[in-house]
């Protein structure tokens, strides 16, 4: 239960990182939040040769709530993001989804963007990363780049950092007027990993849904983005008598199209069935936060 | 070099300078280096809770956080909770008193993250006491007097911020 051996690096600056992080290659790991790389070192299922520890680059500690689009750099804890009155109020699924992310003493000290580099299945920004439509910033020694969420996550536990890059900034767009949204999951112990979970966004244009967008977590892939059951909802018009129904359609289509694994905690099965109960949920509270009428 | 580092921390108000290993936790190093074993170790992979302790005023894990990365820190464990002379904090004088603890392993994360809660919410229903606690182990599960402490000691200070408002 101790790390073995690494090379421990404390840059004050962002070049300098990178620098340390190019020459590392493969054998180097971003410690900012601690709360995901520790537990694995700790427990030996990563040894990298070197770690870089980021917590003295100023720079990185950047949260900004624009008029368009929230940034989050890397130095950014879960518990800054439920400090802020501007992300409660602009971006209330990423603060009810951050409301969930384990314990107090974990949202103090993890990043919001160390959870979407590590992207374990079962946790909530990278499906609330893909549901607001963000995009991931990524530093490298020859520069930036900027991906969206979709293209960032690549399956369990993986991203699409090549050996030397970091993840900076996330950035969101701020959801349009008249936009309802909900985070869901359901975990046996209040702030366990989730066993499933939902997120979901809705804009109402009158009575007809104008734009949706649905992810499911704890699928054992990354994110799983629900495309099918938001193409059967766009365009429709969820007056009194019909949001029930369709809602109940989408949600057989989740658990119809998801793909969960088996683990000690949940089977397979019961997974898809907690995917379309949670789905449901998440889609009827957006709803009734964008003002869907309910009759 | 990068396999020992010179650190500088403030625990319980006392600056320590150390050199560490740079792999060791900040739990390992109050407990072997600085002799503060009142900070417990259970699940070293931040799942129990037992290890929780101050740093710069915010509960965090200490089997979570290297010892390297607490440079500059100003720590708080639950030997820093009695004052100087002795006297326990109000917390702890109300877990002794109704019986919150039982082996007493857990109860030093107990006490960091329940005076946690009080400080940002200092009239917590039971529901969001038990969500507070709820990544604090108790294996002896003694869980409804822990919660009943803390929800005394809520009133009590409540009580005691009525009387001193004329």
């Amino acid at each position: 239960m101790k790390p073995a051996w690494f090379d421990y690096h404390v840059p004050r600056d962002l070049q300098e990182a990178l620098h340390i992080l190019d020459d590392a290659g493969q054998e180097g790991r971003v410690l900012a939040g601690g709360q995901s790389l520790i537990p694995m070192l700790n427990l030996r299922v990563l040894s990298p040769a070197v770690v870089v520890d980021i917590n003295r680059i100023e720079g990185l500690n950047n949260l900004r709530a624009g008029k368009d689009c929230l940034t989050i750099g890397a130095l950014i804890r879960h518990a800054d993001l439920l400090r802020s009155p501007d992300v409660c109020a602009g971006w209330p699924l990423l603060a009810e989804a951050t409301r969930q992310v384990a314990h107090m003493a974990i949202r103090n000290r993890g990043t919001v963007c160390g959870s979407v580099s590590h992207n374990d299945p079962a946790a909530e920004h990278p499906s609330v990363l893909v549901t607001l439509g963000g995009t991931v910033v990524i530093a490298g020694k020859g520069g930036c780049r900027e991906l969206p969420a979709e293209e960032f996550f690549t399956g369990t536990l993986s991203n699409a950092l090549a050996p030397g890059e970091m993840v900076v900034e996330l950035r969101y767009p701020r959801p349009p007027a008249r936009t309802g949204s909900a985070f869901v999951e359901f975990a046996r112990r209040l702030g366990d990993f989730a066993i499933a979970g939902a997120a979901a966004t809705l804009t109402l244009e009158k009575d007809t849904c104008d734009h949706v967008r649905l992810t499911i977590l704890g699928m054992g892939q990354g994110p799983f983005r629900a495309h099918a059951a938001e193409e059967r909802l766009c365009g429709r018009r969820l007056g009194p008598q019909q949001y029930k129904d369709h809602f109940a359609e989408a949600a057989a289509k989740v658990a119809a199209d998801v793909d969960p694994t088996d683990d000690v905690h949940a089977s397979g099965r019961y997974r898809r069935h907690l995917a379309g109960v949670l789905a449901q949920r998440a889609l009827e509270t957006a709803f009734v936060r964008a003002g869907g009428r309910l009759g | 070099m990068a396999r020992e580092h010179r650190i500088c921390v403030t625990v319980n108000g006392r600056v320590y300078e150390r050199t560490v290993p740079v792999r060791l936790s900040l739990a390992d190093f109050l407990r072997e280096h600085l002799h503060l074993t009142g900070t417990h170790l259970g699940c070293e992979h931040g799942v129990c809770g037992a290890c929780t302790i101050s740093l710069n005023g915010r509960s965090a894990r200490s089997c979570l956080t290297l010892a390297v990365q607490a440079d500059g820190a100003d720590v708080v464990t639950i030997e820093g909770l009695r004052a100087q002379d002795g006297t326990r904090h109000p917390l702890q004088q109300i877990f002794l008193e109704n019986f919150a603890l039982q082996c007493g392993y857990c109860t030093p994360g107990m006490l960091i993250t329940a005076i946690e809660l009080l400080q940002d919410n200092p009239d917590p229903t039971e529901r969001e006491v038990r969500e507070a606690l709820s990544g604090n182990i108790c294996r002896c599960s003694g869980y409804q007097a822990i919660v009943d402490a803390v929800l005394i000691a809520a009133r009590q200070s409540r009580a005691a911020r009525a009387s001193a408002t004329p």
